[in-house]
């Protein structure tokens, strides 16, 4: 088990002590005038520090929306996005850029692994941006590599990778960085149930021993009953909020 | 952050060689390019100065016929007469000589051997003129010329093919209809500033050549070589004056004649090669032109790639200066890299070709800092602003990017 590393602080005092993340009455709205469409309509949600938490709901329903503004790769039309108290929505790009280098991990539908780069090289690029030297640079990747068991592909490039690989590869690059709360986007959408259940192990594996908070979306029930909390979007909005075995 | 971005930039670069190999090629190509037109066409504008120089100060050369406009063909106008030359000769101060000469193309034997070249008939003045020194032998005489003997000095070239390893003064040739014996020897010239061969020369006394060959007193034109110390302008000026005297144009009529001199020869010429140079230099630019067009291509088909890939790295936390920085450096790196080959490849071809094309090699710092800088500017406009636009996306925007 790793300590959560200091980060140099680049954000300045929060609101208290709060949620990891709040959401309140946040909406997003694509396009203008006719092709104006509605993804959220209004999102409350609360997350706290080491939760494991699938968010679930027919396509179209907004999961990936809020998960990228979660993630601060987006914006929220209205609505505050607090983070450890912090109110996003009102942060520069440059701000909400060093909350992703420091605080976040991302992991995408489709990998989004750099091209003809071997896979170590993907994985030590956050730190890179994090300024480490060289050596701790690719210590803390090859530890990563480890915590997802491909410590002997490091010299592959995504094309030499199963898809389930390279969705490890990218886990790999979001947990990195010990960040404090991991998004993912469908982590399983492309893979067969195998590795499916493989990279859910791994999910609660990182939740349990690391504490890092995980929230992930995903369409299958079998992966969802992983997760401690179930979110259910329907038409922008949530649906239902419950534990896991709880009846609905 | 300068140095991650340069780590940054050299991965990426190593990461897509084929790529980056293309983007280089380009530039070098178009860099070596212009630099190797400029810089043979500096040497070859050098070459003709060079020779332009070796003709002799300060040669007005005075013809009949004018050069451009109306009047233009020479057959028209009347020739001139042994006369004219004397008597610009004695009207005109500050002139060292004056020589009346005639050409005809002929064929000349000695023995066994023939050789078609240009026999000229003038008085010994033409040596002085036309600067000419022997290398063996004698000019004709003052009475040989006023007598019209049958003598002749000939060229270095004449004498090789003529005589070979045989003494050439006293040999006889047969030119034409009579016989003619060798006086003397010129000392070599080369080539001209045209690219004739100077050597290939008979010289014979006007007087010999128009009574045995032109069975006229027609003179074809008068050389006129200016004193040191004259004013060209003024000679010439004058020149202009006494001859339309002579040949009794009104005022209100053209001159029927032309009055040329070295100085304006050569100021045409390296004007030629000059215009030469900047018309390969313009080729060379088009090429400097096609090579930036190809990169932008190049960039252009993978910005769909980079665009992701600068998605990705705004999504794990790279700032937007970040990104812009790493693109800048890749993109100054590899024109630089560029066109360091470029200058080197055109530095080696620019040697070669000078040694092929008997010119000397001129190294112009100039278009090489012109084309490096040029070069430059392609990769980092075609490689840093598509980048500039694609970091100013949101994360999710460029991820997104098909
Ligand atoms: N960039 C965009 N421009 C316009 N509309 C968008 C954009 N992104 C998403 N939408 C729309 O917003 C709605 C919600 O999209 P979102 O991707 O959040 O759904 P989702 O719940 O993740 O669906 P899925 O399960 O299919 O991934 C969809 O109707 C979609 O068409
Ligand atoms: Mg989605």
């Amino acid at each position: 088990m790793n300590a959560m590393p200091s980060p140099p602080a680049p954000l300045p005092p929060g609101e208290g002590s709060e949620s990891l993340i709040q959401l309140r009455a946040v909406t997003k709205t694509y396009g203008q005038g006719p092709a104006e469409f509605q993804a959220l309509r209004g999102v409350d949600l609360r997350i706290e520090p080491g939760e494991f938490v699938a968010v679930m709901g027919p396509s179209g329903s907004g999961k990936s929306t809020a998960m990228n503004i979660l993630g601060c790769l987006d914006n929220p039309t209205s609505g505050a996005y607090v983070f450890r108290g912090l109110h996003v929505e009102q942060l520069s790009r440059n701000q909400r850029a060093l909350l992703r280098r420091y605080y976040l991990g991302f992991v995408f539908q489709g990998f989004n692994l750099l091209a003809r780069t071997t896979a170590l090289e993907n994985v030590e690029l956050p730190l890179l941006y994090r300024g480490e030297p060289r050596a701790a640079r690719h210590a803390r990747a090859r530890e990563a590599l480890d915590a997802v068991g491909l410590r002997q592909w490091e010299k592959h490039t995504p094309a030499e990778l199963s898809g389930g690989q390279q969705q490890r590869v990218a886990i790999a690059r979001a947990i990195v960085t010990h960040p404090t709360i991991l998004l993912a986007d469908e982590p399983t959408g492309n893979l067969d149930t195998q590795r499916s259940h493989e990279i859910m192990d791994l999910l609660v594996a990182l939740n349990r021993d690391r504490g890092i908070t995980v929230l992930m979306v995903t369409h299958e029930p079998d992966m969802a009953r992983y997760a401690k909390r179930i979110i259910h979007f329907l038409d922008g909005r949530v649906d239902a909020d419950h534990r896991n075995g709880e009846k609905h | 952050m300068f140095l991650s971005s340069l780590l940054l930039a050299l991965r990426a670069i190593r990461r897509n060689l084929m790529r980056s190999f293309l983007t280089i090629l380009g530039i070098v190509i178009g860099v070596s390019a212009v630099i190797t037109m400029v810089t043979l066409g500096n040497g070859a504008t050098r070459v003709v100065s060079d020779q332009i120089a070796s003709l002799g100060s300060n040669l007005v050369m005075v013809r009949p016929g004018q050069r451009l406009g109306p009047g233009r063909d020479s057959a028209g106008a009347p020739r001139f007469k042994v006369s004219d030359a004397e008597a610009i000769q004695t009207q005109i101060g500050g002139l060292n000589a004056v020589a009346p000469s005639t050409n005809r193309s002929l064929t000349v034997v000695y023995g066994a051997n023939n050789w078609s070249t240009a026999v000229t008939g003038s008085t010994d003045a033409y040596f002085t003129v036309g600067n000419w020194r022997l290398a063996g032998g004698r000019v004709f005489t003052e009475t040989e010329q006023r007598a019209g003997k049958a003598v002749c000095v000939i060229g270095e070239t004449v004498r090789k093919e003529l005589f070979g390893q045989q003494p050439a003064v006293g040999g006889v040739l047969r030119i034409s209809n009579f016989s003619c014996e060798v006086i003397g020897v010129l000392a070599s010239k080369g080539q001209s500033a045209m690219g004739m061969d100077q050597d290939d020369t008979i010289v014979m006394p006007l007087r010999t050549l128009q009574r045995r060959l032109t069975g006229n007193q027609d003179v074809s034109s008068l050389l006129v070589s200016v004193g040191d110390s004259a004013n060209t302008d003024r000679v010439m000026a004058d020149l202009r004056l006494l001859l339309r005297e002579r040949r009794k144009i009104a005022t209100n009529e053209d001159d029927n004649f032309s009055i040329l001199d070295t100085r304006q020869i050569a100021e045409t010429l390296t004007g030629t090669t000059k215009v030469m140079t900047m018309l390969l230099g313009a080729v060379a630019a088009v090429s400097l032109l096609v090579g930036g067009i190809g990169i932008m291509n190049i960039m252009l088909v993978s910005v769909t790639e980079r665009t992701r890939e600068i998605g990705i790295r705004l999504a794990i936390g790279a700032l937007e200066r970040e990104v812009l920085l790493q693109f800048l450096v890749e993109a100054v790196a590899l024109s630089a890299l560029g066109g360091i080959i470029g200058i080197v490849l055109a530095a080696l071809a620019s040697v070669g070709l000078a040694k092929v094309m008997q010119v000397p090699f001129l190294f112009d710092p100039g278009i090489n800092l012109l084309a490096f800088l040029f070069s430059a500017a392609i990769g980092v406009i075609f490689g840093y602003f598509p980048a500039r636009r694609a970091a100013r996306l949101d994360p999710i925007e460029a991820l997104r990017h098909e």
